[in-house]
C-alpha cells in the first residue's frame, strides 16, 4: 500500500462488494483484452523519501550551479535578488494546491492576487489593462502578434532582428502554421535599422515588434518606429524588461499598443529556463481582444466587493471553432511571485534595482574595455547588458572564465554569425565590485 | 477569523519599504550620465509602499480566502486534483537543481539534462509512445505542438489537401480551439447515445482532406472507447493521424497504453496525472509523445545522449521549430520525475486502479439520487445530469454552490456539453473511503434539500468569504485594475 493511497484492503473489499464486483479487474472489463498491457511497467520499484532525496542530490551534483561561481550570463534569464519572503508566501498550499479560480466564492485569494498583479503590470508598462499572465515571454510575444493580426485583419508582422532570437524562433513556428508572414528587419549599430523598417512596413503590416532594451541590452529610440508603425495603421508591440521600467519611460508613453515581456526577473528563480511567466498589457479599447485570463471586480449579492474571472466569452472554451488563441492556463504561481516581488521592492526598490544595474554594468563595461583588448561592439546607451568583442574565440574565452569560477557572457555568434567573437555580459544589482574586478582581470590574462 | 477585504494598495503608507538590496559598492552616478534623459521616466512607477510584515500578513490573509487540495476534497472532473506530495516540492528546490541558467555550458547542466532525458523515457514507457518532448508549458500548448506535428507530417509527404481535424462533440474545449490556432478547419462529429464515437458519423466525414482525429480515452464522460482500435484503423486507412488528449491518463496507467491503442501523438498533463500542483492556474507542463514516424518533427532542442553525455540537439532539419523559450517548465518536470520514482511500476498502476475504484463506488452510490445518463462501468470519473426528477427548480450551479457551504470544492459543472446540467466528478486515488463517503452523504443531503427547500440551494453559498457574484456586471463594467 502506497502512502499517497489511503484505501486499505478492507476498504477495497467493502467498495467492490457495494457494487457487486469481485475484483478491481472487473472495473476494467470494458478495455478490450487485445489492447491490454500484459506486463508490468518498467519504471523500477518505488523509492523511499530518503532514497529519492539522495538520488536528487546526486543529480544536483552533476550540475554546476550558479552558487558555485559568479554569473554574468543573462540573455533573457537573469540572476536578480529574490526577497526571502517570496518563497514563504508562494509555498502556502492554499495558493499552490488550488486550481484555476472557477469557483470565485472560495478563490478570492488567487483572484485578488491576480487583480493586484494586473494593476502592477499596468502601472509598470503605462497601459490600461493587463491579463493574468501567459506561459513565458516568447509565447506572450507571439500571442501579441496574433492579437494584432486578428484586430487589424492583416496577415503580416514585422520583427526587428534586435529582438531575442528565441522570441523570433517561436514566432516563426507559430506563424508558419497560421499562414502569417514574419518579416525580420536588419539592424545598424545594434539597433533596428529605421530605413529598412520603413521599406517593409506597409498596409498589410499588422504589427511591428521591437524589444527595449533590446536583446543586446541597448535602449532603442522608438520615436521613428512608432511613427512608421502608426502611419501604416499597424500596432506597435514592445517586448520589455520589467526591471528596466524602474527608470525607463513606460512603453505606454512611447505609443505602444501591446506590451509584452518575460517576467522571470520579477522574483522568479532561474530554474533552467522555466517555469517563468509572460506578461501582456494593452489599451482599454483592446481589452476585449486580449488573449488569456482576466480578473475583474464586481460585487456579490450583498453588494460586497468581490473578484471574478471575466470576459470569458473570449476564452477558448466558448469560442470553440473561432478561437484566435487556445491558451487556457496562466502561470498563476509565478504571477503570485512576481506580485510579491513588486510589492516588496515597491516604488523605491524597483527604481533602485534598475539604477544599480545601470551603474554596475557601466562600471563593468569600462573595466573590461579599458585596456583595449576587448572593445565595445556598439556605441549605444545600454541598461544591464553590453556586448564586447575581441580577436579571441568567444567559446574559448568563456571556457577560461569557467575555469576561474565565472559563468561568462552569452556568445552572440550562435545567433548572429556576423557578430562572431561577440560576448554579451549581464550585470545585475547582485554583482559586487570584487566580482566585476575579478571578471575583468581574468579577461585581461586570457 | 474576520473576513479580510483589503488590497495591497489600500494598506500603503508613503516611505515604508520591505526590500533589502545587496550592500552597495558601486552606486555612483546619476542616471542621466549613462542614459539620455529622453529615455528616462519622470514619475516613479505606482507600486506599493509597505513594510515586510505588511506583505506577509496581507498575503497570508489572502491565502485564507482560498481552497486548495490541502484544504479538502476537490472532485473536479477532468482536472485530476490529487494530493501534491511535499517531498516533491523539497527535491525540486535543491539549489544544485534550481540555480542553473538555461544558457550554461552543457557540461555544467548534465544532472538537469539526465533528469529530462529519463523523464521523457518514463513517460514513453507509460504511454507506449516512442519519443517525448518536454517543451510545451501546458496541456493546450502540448495539443498545439501535436497538431503542428500532424500538419508537418502531411506536408512532408506532399499531402497538402489535409486541412481538417475531426473533433467529437464531447471533446475538451481546448481541442477545437487548438485546431483553429494550428490553422485547421474543424469537423465536429456527434457522439452516439452512449457518449462514444459514432462509427457511422466518423466514416461519413473521413476522406482525403482529413489530417487527423483528436480523442480522449476514456472520454469526457469517463467511459472507455471500446471501439478505439476500429476507430484508429478507419482514420489510418483514410490517411489521417490520431491525437490523444492525455487529460484522462489517470484512468489507464499500467493497464492500457495510448501507443498500443493506435494513437500517433499525444500530450501528458504533468499537473494532473503526475501530481504537480496546479498553482492556482499554473504553471503546468504538457509534454508530448510521438510514434517513430513523427519523431523527426519534434520541436528543438531534443535531448539526446551520446555515450555518457547528455546534449541539447538543435540539428534537426525536419523539426517544426521552437514552440517556447528555452526547454519547457523544468521546475515542474522535476516534481513529476520525483513522483514517478516514488510510485514505481506498481504504484503507478495502483494509482489508476484506485482512481477507477473510487469513481465507480461514488457513481453507484449517487445514481439513485442524481440522474446518471449512461449506466455502465466508468473509469476515473463519471458525469451526472443534475438532480434527478423532472421538476428542475434547482440547477447544477445551485448544487455546486451549496457544496461550498458544506466545505467541498464542487465538481466540474456544465461539461461535457453533451449532457444537460452536467456534474463531472473525479475523486482521484488519494482520497480515503471516509472522505468519499462524507461527500456522498452531502450530495444526497443536497438532493433532498433540492426537493424540500430549493431556496437554500438557490441562495447558496451562505458561509463563504463572499456570496454569489454578479459576473455579468464584471464583464459589462470592466474594472481590471485598482485606482485611487
Amino acid at each position: 500500500m502506497h502512502r499517497y493511497i489511503p484505501n486499505t484492503e478492507v476498504d477495497k473489499k467493502l467498495m467492490l462488494d457495494s457494487m457487486g464486483a469481485k475484483s478491481i479487474e472487473d472495473l476494467f472489463e470494458d478495455v478490450p483484452k487485445e489492447l491490454r498491457l500484459n506486463r508490468a511497467l518498467n519504471l523500477g520499484t518505488a523509492l523511499s523519501e530518503t532514497d529519492l532525496t539522495k538520488h536528487m542530490h546526486a543529480l544536483a551534483n552533476k550540475n554546476k550551479s550558479m552558487n558555485e561561481g559568479v554569473s554574468f550570463l543573462g540573455a533573457g534569464a537573469y540572476d536578480h535578488y529574490i526577497p526571502a519572503i517570496i518563497k514563504h508566501i508562494a509555498s502556502r498550499s492554499e495558493f499552490f494546491t488550488a486550481y484555476t479560480p472557477y469557483q470565485p466564492e472560495i478563490s478570492q485569494g488567487t483572484l485578488r492576487v491576480i487583480f493586484e498583479y494586473q494593476t502592477m503590470i499596468s502601472n509598470l508598462t503605462g497601459m490600461d489593462v493587463a491579463n493574468a499572465s501567459m506561459y513565458d515571454g516568447p509565447t506572450a510575444c507571439v500571442e501579441a502578434g496574433m492579437m494584432a493580426c486578428a484586430n487589424t485583419r492583416r496577415k503580416s508582422v514585422v520583427v526587428s532582428k534586435t529582438v531575442h532570437p528565441e522570441v523570433r524562433k517561436v514566432m516563426h513556428t507559430y506563424m508558419k502554421f497560421r499562414d502569417i508572414e514574419v518579416i525580420e528587419v536588419d539592424m545598424a549599430d545594434g539597433v533596428t535599422d529605421i530605413e529598412k523598417l520603413k521599406s517593409v512596413v506597409e498596409k498589410n503590416t499588422a504589427g511591428v515588434i521591437v524589444q527595449n532594451p533590446n536583446f543586446f541590452g541597448i535602449i532603442e529610440d522608438l520615436t521613428e518606429v512608432e511613427k512608421i508603425t502608426h502611419e501604416n495603421k499597424g500596432m506597435l508591440i514592445t517586448y520589455v524588461d520589467p526591471i528596466s521600467l524602474g527608470i525607463l519611460k513606460a512603453p505606454g508613453e512611447l505609443g505602444a499598443d501591446i506590451v509584452v515581456g518575460e517576467g522571470q526577473s520579477l522574483g522568479n528563480g532561474l530554474n533552467f529556463g522555466g517555469p517563468y511567466l509572460g506578461f501582456m498589457a494593452t489599451k482599454s479599447k483592446l481589452a476585449r481582444k486580449m488573449p488569456g485570463r482576466i480578473v475583474g471586480q464586481s460585487v456579490d449579492v450583498d453588494r460586497k466587493r468581490a473578484f471574478v474571472l471575466t470576459l470569458q466569452a473570449r476564452e477558448q472554451h466558448i469560442r470553440r471553432f473561432k478561437a484566435t488563441s487556445n491558451i487556457c492556463s496562466n502561470q498563476g504561481l509565478n504571477a503570485l511571485m512576481a506580485t510579491i516581488y513588486l510589492t516588496t521592492m515597491g516604488k523605491k526598490g524597483l527604481k533602485e534595482v534598475a539604477q544599480r544595474c545601470v551603474q554596475k554594468s557601466h562600471y563593468a563595461c569600462n573595466e573590461i574595455t579599458k585596456s583595449g583588448k576587448f572593445k565595445p561592439l556598439f556605441n549605444q546607451p545600454f541598461f544591464k547588458e553590453f556586448v564586447v568583442t575581441s580577436d579571441m574565440d568567444s567559446e574559448n574565452v568563456n571556457k577560461n572564465l569557467l575555469k576561474n569560477g565565472i559563468f561568462g557572457g552569452y556568445e552572440l555568434g550562435k545567433d548572429y554569425p556576423e557578430l562572431e567573437n561577440g560576448i554579451m555580459f549581464a550585470v545585475t544589482e547582485k554583482r559586487t565590485k570584487n566580482e566585476i574586478d575579478k571578471l575583468s582581470s581574468v579577461l585581461e590574462v586570457i | 477569523m474576520k473576513a479580510y477585504d483589503q488590497l495591497i494598495f489600500e494598506i500603503c503608507k508613503e516611505g515604508r519599504t520591505a526590500y533589502s538590496l545587496p550592500n552597495c559598492d558601486l552606486c555612483n552616478g546619476e542616471m542621466s550620465e549613462f542614459i539620455p534623459n529622453a529615455f528616462l521616466r519622470v514619475h516613479e512607477v505606482e507600486l506599493p509602499e509597505v513594510s515586510e510584515v505588511d506583505v506577509i500578513r496581507h498575503y497570508t490573509n489572502l491565502s485564507n480566502l482560498n481552497y486548495g487540495v490541502d484544504t479538502g476534497f476537490y472532485p473536479l472532473g477532468s482536472c485530476t486534483m490529487k494530493y501534491n506530495p511535499k517531498i516533491n516540492e523539497d527535491v525540486a528546490s535543491i539549489k544544485g537543481l534550481t540555480d542553473i541558467h538555461p544558457y550554461q555550458p552543457e557540461e555544467t547542466v548534465q544532472g538537469a539534462l539526465e533528469m529530462m532525458y529519463n523523464l521523457g523515457n518514463m513517460l514513453s514507457e507509460i504511454s507506449g509512445m516512442d519519443k517525448t518532448t518536454l517543451q510545451p508549458a501546458a496541456g493546450a500548448h502540448g495539443e498545439l505542438t501535436g497538431l503542428m506535428i500532424i500538419k508537418a507530417y502531411h506536408e512532408s509527404r506532399g499531402d497538402v489537401k489535409r486541412k481538417k481535424i475531426i473533433v467529437p462533440d464531447s471533446a475538451h474545449g481546448t481541442n477545437p480551439a487548438t485546431a483553429a490556432v494550428a490553422g485547421f478547419e474543424i469537423v465536429e462529429i456527434q457522439s452516439d447515445k452512449n457518449g462514444a464515437v459514432d462509427i457511422d458519423a466518423l466514416k461519413a466525414v473521413l476522406n482525403d482532406e482529413i489530417a487527423g482525429l483528436m480523442l480522449t480515452n476514456p472520454s469526457t464522460l469517463g467511459l472507455f472507447e471500446k471501439n478505439i482500435k476500429w476507430i484508429a484503423d478507419l482514420v489510418h486507412e483514410a490517411g489521417g493521424l490520431l491525437y490523444y488528449d492525455g487529460a484522462n491518463m489517470n484512468a489507464i496507467m499500467g493497464k492500457v497504453r495510448p501507443g498500443d491503442m493506435g494513437f500517433d501523438v499525444m500530450h501528458y498533463n504533468l499537473h494532473k496525472t503526475f501530481s504537480t500542483p496546479h498553482g492556482g492556474g499554473g504553471p503546468g507542463s504538457g509534454p508530448i509523445g510521438v510514434k517513430e514516424h513523427l519523431v523527426k518533427f519534434l520541436p528543438v532542442p531534443v535531448i539526446d545522449k551520446k555515450e555518457d553525455q547528455y546534449l541539447l540537439n538543435y540539428d534537426r532539419p525536419d523539426t517544426i521549430g521552437k514552440i517556447k523559450g528555452f526547454y519547457g517548465n523544468y521546475g515542474i518536470m522535476l516534481r513529476a520525475y520525483a513522483y514517478i520514482l516514488t510510485m514505481g511500476s506498481e504504484g503507478i498502476k495502483e494509482v489508476s486502479e484506485i482512481a477507477v475504484l473510487n469513481a465507480n463506488y461514488m457513481m453507484n452510490k449517487l445514481k439513485e439520487h442524481y440522474y446518471l445518463p449512461i449506466n455502465q462501468v466508468c473509469k476515473h470519473e463519471f458525469v451526472l445530469g443534475g438532480v434527478g426528477g423532472v421538476l428542475l427548480e434547482v440547477s447544477t450551479l445551485d448544487v455546486a454552490k451549496r457544496l461550498l457551504d458544506y466545505g467541498y470544492h464542487p465538481p466540474t459543472i456544465y461539461f461535457p456539453l453533451i449532457v444537460n446540467e452536467a456534474l463531472m466528478i473525479e475523486p482521484t486515488e488519494t482520497e480515503s473511503l471516509e472522505t468519499i463517503d462524507g461527500f456522498i452523504e452531502t450530495m444526497i443531503k443536497i438532493a433532498k434539500e433540492a426537493k424540500e427547500d430549493p431556496q437554500i440551494l438557490k441562495s447558496a453559498p451562505h458561509n463563504t468569504p463572499v456570496k454569489r457574484i454578479d459576473e455579468a456586471r464584471a464583464a459589462r463594467n470592466l474594472i481590471v485594475k485598482w485606482e485611487k
